[in-house]
């Protein structure tokens, strides 16, 4: 730390690194450390009424995680409403993400090896303008396209492919859709920048010596892309896990989404440490479901700061 | 380096047969025609921006001439893409595979034809010990030196068991000394492998070290086809007389030409006799038109007074190289270059005007054309 400071006095001058240094700790202990551990606070407290807090009743208890798991029955019966509608969520997003790695791979590859100069540049603009509009915005136009009424439904019975139309609300498709569209620069990007660096002669090389084009991904630029990928799923998994608009606006009625439920507990159901506590369960599993994967998929944390 | 029992390589010839390359307007290449024999060492040297690498493009397959014919082995490559044809390239900076180990980059040819783990393991080792890297098989591509990888690049190429192999500027990233050591080796390889080796260079002394054969190129057009000792003394163009070594160049007129001697006029009070060569280039008609070459370790310091091809010269400066003195001399506003062996006994006066003459069989006369730039 201290040799950091000096190192950076050494290249800005005093000001700035002061600056700097205040700023930097600022961000990270106020806005990120600090309410997180509030957070993490109120999670293993009761929800007493405003008079009794910090009186003789408030001291710290499980009983908001316990609620989790067991519900509000003291039969010692599963909560399986919630943990089915964390598992859910956990699944959909591992599908939205895959999804958008599925879609943004192409994309990103022609981007950063077939295009050139202006053209990709034009290209990456196309890709950022919708992004100007707002997500509410955005998540509204994708119920009105999807809609009973939509242009895709109307399109679709127009040409015969369906008698009547299609419920893409119910059916999640239009949540689904609106959820892998939110965050698919978030996985571009990391993607392009990866096989952006990869020399040309590689993937020549690859060819020259008898690799056809799916060797030549498999073998080639998938593994050296590897950090890219990871980090574009680890954004967009989290993010998609942690959204609330699409789902609010764009899920079906019978479907929640996982923070849908913490949102409920902190707004309608007024109840602080129930909602910290399924926010807390949320980012655990996540965090823990990410590390997971890259164990498994063998790639390093500082791989991908790259 | 030994490699025998590396495997039998077939060898097969090339030919171009008018291939025109065309990028928009861009023309690279035209009208390539030339054929390389099988086991043929044959070099492309020009400039860069000349056309070389496009058309060693279109021979691996990475690019289809706009017109013409690429034939292997008499068969026509059009449509064959680069993973079907029977050539294996070795790039520029050779694209080794960084996350892969040393076994791992030279079996990778192996591996996309579906052999199997231990087959695969087992070349890789046959083909390490040959290139004199044995057991370094699980070394990371980093950990090992320029000259490591190159012959790594080389194990790579040759696991694919080629007829032909092509190299584009293999050695520009090495270091003078290795540079040269590497040209011995490669050739050296060649010898014993007995493959086609097609070969892209701008540096003429690789390629009038290796090759068999040489093609000149300019602009996307070959100038001159032969083996280094026709290139370097019978150049056919003005282009290929500067561009490969140095050359003195005299802009001057024909004025008799019998068929076996040529006199011409360079303005500098002399009358210059130089031998016609019919073989290289058009012949030239009295009232041409002409540029004479004279290499600068052609010219000498006259020894008499009355020598043929004598001028007189006033010393600039002098340049040392070691083991060559290179003197800048002026005549009549033109500068010139004599190179004389570091024998220690030169000695050239700053003040007195200097005495050149050369032998008849060593001016070149060519019909003026566009000059290598410097």
């Amino acid at each position: 730390m201290r040799d950091l400071f000096y190192d950076l006095v050494k290249r800005n001058g005093m000001a700035v690194s002061i600056y700097l240094m205040v700023a930097v700790s600022l961000w990270v202990f106020l806005l990120i450390i600090l309410p997180q551990l509030t957070m993490l606070d109120y999670s293993f407290r009761f929800n007493l009424p405003p008079g009794k807090i910090g009186g003789p009743e408030d001291v710290y208890t499980l009983d908001q995680y316990r609620y989790f798991f067991q519900g509000s029955g003291s039969s010692g019966g599963l909560n399986t409403l919630d943990i089915g509608i964390l598992f859910k969520t956990l699944m959909s997003a591992v599908f939205v993400t895959v999804f958008d790695l599925l879609i943004c791979y192409p994309v990103a590859f022609v981007l950063a090896k077939s295009s050139t100069g202006a053209k990709a540049r034009l290209l990456v603009l196309a890709l950022i303008v919708p992004y100007w509009i707002n997500e509410i915005l955005r998540a509204f136009a994708f119920r009105i396209l999807f809609g009973s009424t939509g242009v895709i439904n109307e399109v679709g019975m127009g040409l015969g492919l369906f008698d009547s139309p299609v419920d893409f609300i119910r059916e999640d498709v239009a949540l689904y859709a609106g959820l892998a569209y939110a965050y698919i620069l978030l996985m571009i990007f990391p993607l392009y920048n990866a096989i952006e660096s990869l020399d040309r002669n590689q993937i020549e090389a690859a060819q020259d010596m008898g690799a056809n084009w799916w060797q030549v991904h498999s073998k080639v630029v998938i593994p050296y892309a590897k950090p890219g990928i990871a980090s574009g799923m680890t954004m967009v998994f989290m993010l998609t896990a942690g959204a609330l608009a699409a789902p609010q606006i764009l899920g079906g009625p019978s479907n929640l989404w996982f923070t849908q439920l913490v949102y409920q507990w902190f707004n309608s159901g007024g109840n602080w440490p129930r909602g910290s506590a399924y926010a807390m369960i949320l980012l655990v599993v996540c965090i823990a479901l990410v590390l997971l994967t890259m164990r498994i998929f063998k790639v390093s944390i500082g791989e991908i700061k790259r | 380096m030994t490699f025998a029992g590396v495997g039998t390589f077939m060898t097969k010839e090339i030919s171009l047969e008018h291939v025109w390359v065309e990028f928009g307007e861009f023309t690279a290449v035209q009208k390539a025609n030339l054929n390389i024999a099988g086991g043929e060492f044959f070099s492309f040297l020009g400039p860069s921006g000349c056309g070389k690498t496009t058309l060693l493009r279109c021979i691996s397959g990475f690019q289809e001439p706009t017109r013409g014919l690429v034939k292997i082995g008499g068969k026509d490559m059009k449509g064959v893409g680069p993973n079907k044809r029977p050539t294996a390239l070795i790039f520029q900076n050779l694209a080794l595979f960084p996350l892969r180990s040393v076994a791992d980059n030279i079996s990778f040819p192996l591996e996309v034809r579906g052999v199997d783990k231990k087959t695969r393991r087992k070349r890789a080792d046959e083909l390490l010990e040959l290139i004199a890297l044995p057991g370094q098989g699980d070394k990371k591509v980093s950990e090992l030196s320029g000259g490591q990888k190159q012959r790594v690049a080389i194990a790579r190429a040759l696991a694919v068991e080629p007829d032909i192999l092509l190299l584009d500027e293999p050695l520009s990233a090495l270091d003078l000394k290795l540079r040269q050591h590497m040209r011995t080796e490669l050739r050296a390889i060649q010898k014993q492998v007995g493959l086609t080796f097609i070969y892209i260079t701008h540096d003429q002394g690789e390629a009038l070290t290796m090759s068999d054969r040489i093609a000149v190129m300019n602009k996307g057009k070959i100038e001159q086809i032969g083996d280094g000792k026709t290139i370097y003394d019978h150049p056919s163009t003005s282009f290929v007389a500067s561009f490969v070594g140095e050359n003195n160049v005299l802009e001057g007129t024909v004025l008799t030409n019998d068929g076996k001697m040529m006199q011409i006029d360079a303005g500098l009070g002399t009358l210059f006799h130089v031998e016609s060569h019919p073989a290289g280039g058009p012949a030239l008609a009295p009232g041409d038109a002409c540029q004479l070459f004279v290499r600068p370790e052609a010219l000498k310091i006259a020894k008499s007074d009355n020598s043929l091809n004598q001028f007189e010269t006033r010393f600039v400066t002098e340049e040392f190289e070691g083991n060559m003195r290179h003197i800048v001399l002026d005549a009549q506003g033109k500068k010139l270059k004599l190179s004389l062996i570091n024998d220690g006994t030169h000695s050239i006066g700053a003040s007195a005007p200097v005495k050149l003459d050369f032998a008849p069989a060593l001016g070149i006369a060519l019909k003026p054309g566009e000059l290598a730039s410097a």
